[in-house]
């Protein structure tokens, strides 16, 4: 691959692209792991609720929720005018506006095997672990996450992916700024519009190939846990 | 007494409201038909559960009333569930070191060589927990509880979920955790062979709450209590192996009363061992027969007599060296021999089971 295969503005839209999904999908782990856990958990009628706001954003279209997010976070919006007051910049048109964007995008795919995994551990285990002196903390740490450990591959491998395919909150929410919220996925778009398939093609099949290697990752990863998994 | 319960608990589909003391040493049953609140009792004890109402006390400890819980991690219980409940994601070694790692070294009573050794690891310890069996499993649970140095051990029907040759695997092994370590052992269990076999003490459980408890022995020919009425109703003698005769190939183990025969065995003169007499297999004598293929007669006063499930036949409890002994025989018999509270007569029994 020679040096001047991507063209200098592709290389700064593949690099957002990757620090964008990166950070997504180290945020979305720590935000998602006690939320899932709480659905997984949890008696409570709120369940459904949260249940259902998770996985609000598979349905809705990425615009629309792109367009809340701009309305929001914009200078304008509740969340920005308290930025402002706080003595920050608004995050429309940020990067940090689209690690936002993409977190909440992305957050279905990491809540829902994350909530499966903790299901599964079940209620037995932890109560073993308990009459085995374990405090709560210790028994989720040493009994529930490795027992889980399906779920955290699933859901981190998948936010990375879907954050990196992402289009529509991107450009809603990040405007398109060449250096600064252009990821390789808008950029591809930009090269149709030019008319320049050359440059789209080598993006996309960078993508596609990026894409196909994490997910061969994933099954990859979740055979072998599996294999240890069907014979408690 | 060191455990001590009293609890209430009113759900729509089960009544809980139990009051029971437990001894500070051996094997406690609590013995009971499915479904009667057993493991919802074990549960509470352990701190799984928590009932609404009541106390749990353990050697002074308050470990639950009104205004306080203990949680599980924090009360000295070992537990051990019905089914096989190892860490799939850690082999039999690292689900015996899970709970030995959480003990203080100071306050630990029980390495983990004694353990293995105790439940017969030795040769388990590399394997996955898919690479057990059944009966294997269950070992591995019972010595990573005993590996949190318990002083209380709580059994919830550990050999269920287990074939009988499994379940004969298992028994020597509780057996001598029983005759090895001094922790009292609280054992849920529907079984009464099971009871009969290794309990010194039985709580009796009936619709969620406590019917009667006490030395086995008692509660077993009690004829107020369900347990003198079953089919496999029977009696409890420990004694000792006194003499082993070759040329007949018996063995004589000496109880309280008399001495009794049984086919012969390796085990060594003096060893304590338990036996159990089916009330079927007893009958009743004025005198003691001479010419009879009966060698077991033991000597013995009629404590009371009381009609059984079966209007022919009479349950008679008979004092044998202080020790009640249960008849079943036939009401005619009863009326025959004329037996009634305080005759002396001879129970002969055809039939010695020794436990182990």
């Amino acid at each position: 691959m020679s040096a001047g295969f991507y063209s200098p503005d592709d290389l700064v839209a593949l690099w957002i692209s990757l620090k964008l999904a990166s950070t997504t999908a180290v945020l979305l782990l720590l935000l998602c792991t006690p939320l899932a856990w709480w659905l997984a958990m949890t008696r409570s009628r709120l369940r459904v609720l949260g249940e259902a706001m998770t996985a609000l954003p598979l349905v809705l279209p990425p615009t629309v929720l792109g367009f809340y997010l701009l309305l929001f976070l914009g200078p304008h919006g509740w969340g920005g005018r308290l930025m402002l007051r706080l003595g920050m910049q608004p995050l429309a048109f940020s990067f940090g506006g689209l690690v936002v964007g993409s977190m909440l995008y992305s957050l279905p795919f990491v809540i829902q095997p994350l909530q499966g995994a903790f299901q599964g551990v079940g209620v037995r285990a932890l109560e073993v672990a308990a009459t085995l002196r374990a405090s709560p903390l210790d028994r989720f740490f040493t009994v529930a996450v490795p027992l889980a450990r399906r779920g955290f591959i699933t859901g981190s491998v998948l936010a990375f992916a879907h954050t990196l395919g992402e289009f529509g909150v991107v450009l809603m929410l990040g405007g398109n700024i060449p250096g600064r919220t252009q990821t390789a996925s808008i950029a591809i778009f930009n090269h149709v519009e030019a008319f320049d398939y050359a440059a789209a093609q080598r993006l996309s099949a960078t993508l596609l190939l990026a894409c196909f290697a994490l997910l061969l990752l994933v099954y990859g990863a979740n055979r072998r846990a599996g294999a240890i998994a069907a014979h408690p | 007494m060191s455990l001590a319960l009293e609890l209430v608990w009113s759900r729509p589909d089960f009544q809980l409201a139990a009051t029971c003391e437990f001894p500070d040493s051996g094997i406690s049953a609590l013995f009971g038909r499915s479904g009667v609140g057993k493991t919802t009792l074990l549960r509470c004890i352990a701190g799984l559960e928590r009932a609404p109402r009541g106390s749990v006390r353990f050697n002074g400890d308050l470990w639950q009333d009104e205004h306080h819980f203990m949680p599980p991690h924090q009360r000295p219980v070992g537990y051990v569930f019905q089914e096989s409940s190892l860490f799939a994601h850690l082999d039999a070694r690292g689900n015996l070191e899970y709970g030995l790692r959480r003990v203080p070294v100071a306050r630990r009573r029980i390495s983990f060589d004694q353990a293995v050794q105790l439940m017969g690891l030795e040769s388990l310890l590399a394997r996955r927990t898919g690479e057990l069996s059944g009966g294997q499993r269950q070992r591995v649970a019972i010595a990573r509880a005993l590996l949190t140095s318990p002083q209380l051990l709580l059994l919830d029907e550990p050999l269920s979920s287990l074939d009988l040759p499994s379940r004969a695997e298992i028994l020597p092994h509780l057996e001598r955790l029983h005759d090895e370590l001094s922790i009292p052992i609280v054992y849920v269990s529907h079984e009464i062979s099971e009871v009969m076999r290794i309990a010194d003490h039985i709580a009796l459980l009936e619709s969620g709450s406590v019917r009667a408890a006490g030395p086995i022995h008692d509660l077993l020919t009690r004829p107020d209590l369900p347990l003198a009425h079953l089919e496999e109703a029977g009696s409890i003698f420990e004694g000792i192996i006194a003499q082993h005769d070759e040329r007949y190939h018996l063995s004589y183990v000496s109880v309280a009363g008399g001495k009794l025969a049984i086919s012969q065995r390796a085990a060594p003169i003096g060893q304590r061992v338990r036996v159990r007499i089916d009330a079927r297999d007893v009958s009743l004598a004025l005198e003691p027969a001479e010419h009879s293929s009966i060698t077991n007669i033991l000597p013995g006063r009629v404590i009371d007599v009381t009609e059984d499930r079966d209007p022919a036949q009479r349950l008679v409890r008979v004092d044998v060296g202080g020790c009640p002994l249960l008849s079943r025989i036939t009401l005619r018999s009863v009326a025959q021999l004329g037996i009634a509270p305080g005759i002396e007569l001879y129970a002969q029994v055809k039939s010695v089971a020794l436990m182990e």
